[in-house]
């Protein structure tokens, strides 16, 4: 069969006659446009790229001393940081890395949050990164048992108990999770194995798929202007400009400013002040024993402040009205009556399971909910423009509410129980959820702003 | 490739496939059963590595009783003792301790211990929750998810507790407190009192936990 004819010549060309070479460089980096108004907020992707190689690069050396063993593992750890040559160099990387990843990611998030990002066409860019966020998530808290320290245990005993909660498979759910009848050295084993080799090839497709499905309908921008609709007779985009080497430039100085940071935590505060590293982790697990005050990592606290939220009167007297109230919207807003039956359906199934299945059941269900109807943002966003920019000022409101409620549930998340962090939780939940439940309607309220065809680039 | 529109018509008739006309239904018929049985085989595979998941022989093994010598606990002290990997606490509770159930009654949630998720022994279901109102015997972990509730037993207001606490146990995780008996305060995360273990007297200093009395 004949060699396929290309333009390259030498080694190149005798690769680009088997392999695509030229064709994917041109395709992802040198031919790739993407709009020339990036701005700060347009860094946290490759950074987040960076982070997820420093943490496989750092792990892979973990593993090579750690011992995943309830009776080695906490002296393994110590072992790394204090007897291998460098071995704490490369530990708080590591644990430093998983700190500087869910910041990035969060900053990501917001980013395409504020611009539209997640708008048609680019729903399964979004999709693919809530999957990516979900991983995330799993890979701490898989992670996070591996030291064995106080918090370590303690923390995989509260979250694998979570799944006791739902009704009926809950039990069994756990044991099959924990695979013994408390947290212990299987358990131990099978995170291992989850945190070193299941999640990260499941993290690294669905990073390949993010990538893939961003540069199928090219990336977004601050205005929210598709640069694909004016393009020059060679059909490049007016405001593009190609990823290499504008970009790979420019997220170079991101990378640089990135790692000018990420060394002072590394070699000044390493433990963050309790945050990265918690106090207690520096105990060994001891299943008799929880310590006097346990909180997860910072980057989970928002989602526990909205498990702790959920007691019973916050479902009698605060949650009820809400769900009343909110069919009643649907009720005289919504016309088609499929949409009313489900909201009713809803309601009727939500407020009687407030009534029949424990408040432990709906902390939970209340967490998961929280991540998941990050996925539904796509389809709930009914505004005509897609940057922040464009929309009404008022919206601007909107969002710092939402950010600040988010904030808020985090630091109460950290706190111990308390009078008014209770009641300060229990409504930032109900910002959070009301944000998302009532984006089909306050999106499109108010005068959107005449969006330009270019984008705004001054100069 | 190229050149399989040179091939003729009649060629591919003999493998059954007509350009223009994929859809042979005796061949579809076919495909669905061969994919169903596939995955009735895969579904099968996974049924070994899911077991792998449940607890192993050696980790149902593990559950043996404990046995606590109780001779020298004072009045007001508690005891853990470890049995299936889980904190069990004997308490020997105090005169004042037990008269401070009296005044909680009213605020628990289940002061019958009537709830049936962690089923409270026929031998344990009365106020003290014990055979012997002296010695309370629980499972140290709170109901809610797991955590072992920290002794608070000096009474009076204290941070996390009420300004009228009469003394008994605060889960650090998520507040839930429990009184001297082990039962869950009303509006509390927790749905259910402290677990009691399954236990029995060897003698008046000797307590077996993990079995009952053989009748």
């Amino acid at each position: 069969m004949a060699l396929k004819e290309v333009t390259t010549t030498g080694l190149i060309g005798w690769v680009d006659q088997r392999f695509p070479l030229t064709a994917t460089v041109k395709a992802h980096l040198s031919e790739y446009y993407a709009p020339k108004n990036f701005n700060f907020w347009y860094f946290f992707g490759s950074l987040a790229i960076l982070v997820l190689v420093l943490q496989i690069v750092t792990g892979i050396f973990l593993v090579m001393h750690y011992k995943p063993s309830a009776t080695d593992a906490f002296a393994s750890v110590e072992y790394i940081m204090r007897d291998v040559p460098w071995g704490w160099l490369v530990r708080y990387m590591h644990s430093t890395g998983a700190s500087a990843f869910f910041v990035v990611v969060y900053l990501h998030m917001f980013r395409g949050l504020i611009y539209g990002s997640y708008r048609k066409p680019r729903e399964l860019v979004w999709v693919f990164g809530c999957l990516i966020f979900l991983c995330l998530m799993g890979e701490a808290f898989f992670g996070y048992l591996l030291p064995w320290g106080q918090m370590s245990y303690w923390g995989a005993q509260v979250i694998v108990n979570l799944f006791a909660a739902i009704p009926f498979i809950g039990p069994d759910l756990a044991l099959l999770i924990r695979g013994d009848f408390v947290v212990s050295d299987a358990t131990l084993n099978r995170f291992f194995s989850f945190h070193v080799i299941a999640i990260p090839l499941v993290l690294l497709g669905l990073v390949g798929a993010h990538i893939v499905a961003l540069h199928e309908v090219g990336s977004n921008n601050p205005d929210g202007v598709d640069i694909k609709a004016l393009k020059d007779s060679k059909g490049v985009p007016l405001d593009g400009i190609p990823f290499h080497p504008y970009y790979t430039v420019h997220d170079i100085m991101g990378a640089s400013v990135f790692f000018i940071i990420f060394s002072a935590v590394l070699f000044f505060a390493p433990e963050f002040g309790g945050y990265f590293l918690e106090y207690n982790n520096f105990v060994p697990a001891d299943p008799l024993k929880t310590p006097a005050h346990i909180a997860p990592v910072w980057y989970f606290t928002p989602f526990y402040s909205v498990l702790r939220a959920a007691t019973e009167d916050f479902l009698l007297y605060w949650l009820t009205p809400a769900v009343i109230a909110y069919t009643l919207l649907v009720f005289a807003t919504v016309k088609r009556s499929i949409g009313k039956v489900i909201a009713a359906a809803v309601a009727v199934a939500m407020i009687g399971g407030f009534f029949i299945l424990d408040a432990k059941f709906w902390g939970v269900v209340g967490m998961g909910a929280s991540v998941v109807i990050l996925f539904a943002l796509p389809w709930i966003d009914n505004s005509p423009v897609k940057s922040i920019r464009y929309r009404p000022g008022w919206h601007l409101y909107l969002y710092a509410l939402f950010v600040a409620a988010f904030v808020i549930l985090g630091y109460f998340g950290t706190q111990p129980p308390s009078e008014i962090g209770g009641v300060l939780s229990k409504i930032c939940t109900l910002i959070y959820f009301g944000f998302f439940a009532l984006m089909p309607w306050w999106s499109e309220m108010g005068e959107a702003k005449m969006v330009p065809t270019r984008v705004t680039f001054a100069h | 490739m190229s050149n399989s529109t040179s091939m003729s018509p009649a060629s591919n008739s003999a493998t059954g496939f007509t350009p223009g006309n994929p859809n042979d239904p005796a061949r579809r018929t076919w495909i669905a059963v061969a994919g169903a049985a596939g995955a009735v085989g895969g579904a099968c595979v996974a049924v070994p590595f899911v077991s792998t998941f449940t607890p192993s022989e050696r980790a149902k093994a593990a559950g043996a009783p404990v046995e606590v010598d109780i001779s020298a606990m004072k009045p007001g002290e508690l005891l853990r003792v470890e049995w299936r990997g889980k904190p069990v606490w004997v308490v020997r509770r105090t005169p004042e301790m037990l008269e401070s159930l009296k005044q909680t009654e009213s605020q628990v949630a289940d002061a019958e211990s009537a709830r049936k998720a962690y089923p409270t022994p026929e031998y344990a279901r009365n106020q003290y929750r014990s055979i012997k109102p002296e010695y309370f015997v629980a499972v140290g972990i709170c109901s809610h998810l797991g955590c072992s509730p920290s002794d608070k037993f000096q009474t009076g207001a204290q941070p996390s507790l009420p300004d009228d606490w009469a003394g008994g146990f605060l889960c650090p995780c998520h507040g839930s407190t429990f009184d001297l008996a082990g039962r869950v305060f009303k509006n509390k995360p927790a749905p259910d009192n402290l677990e009691v273990p399954p236990h029995t007297y060897l003698s008046d200093t000797r307590l077996l936990i993990g079995e009952e009395k053989k009748a």
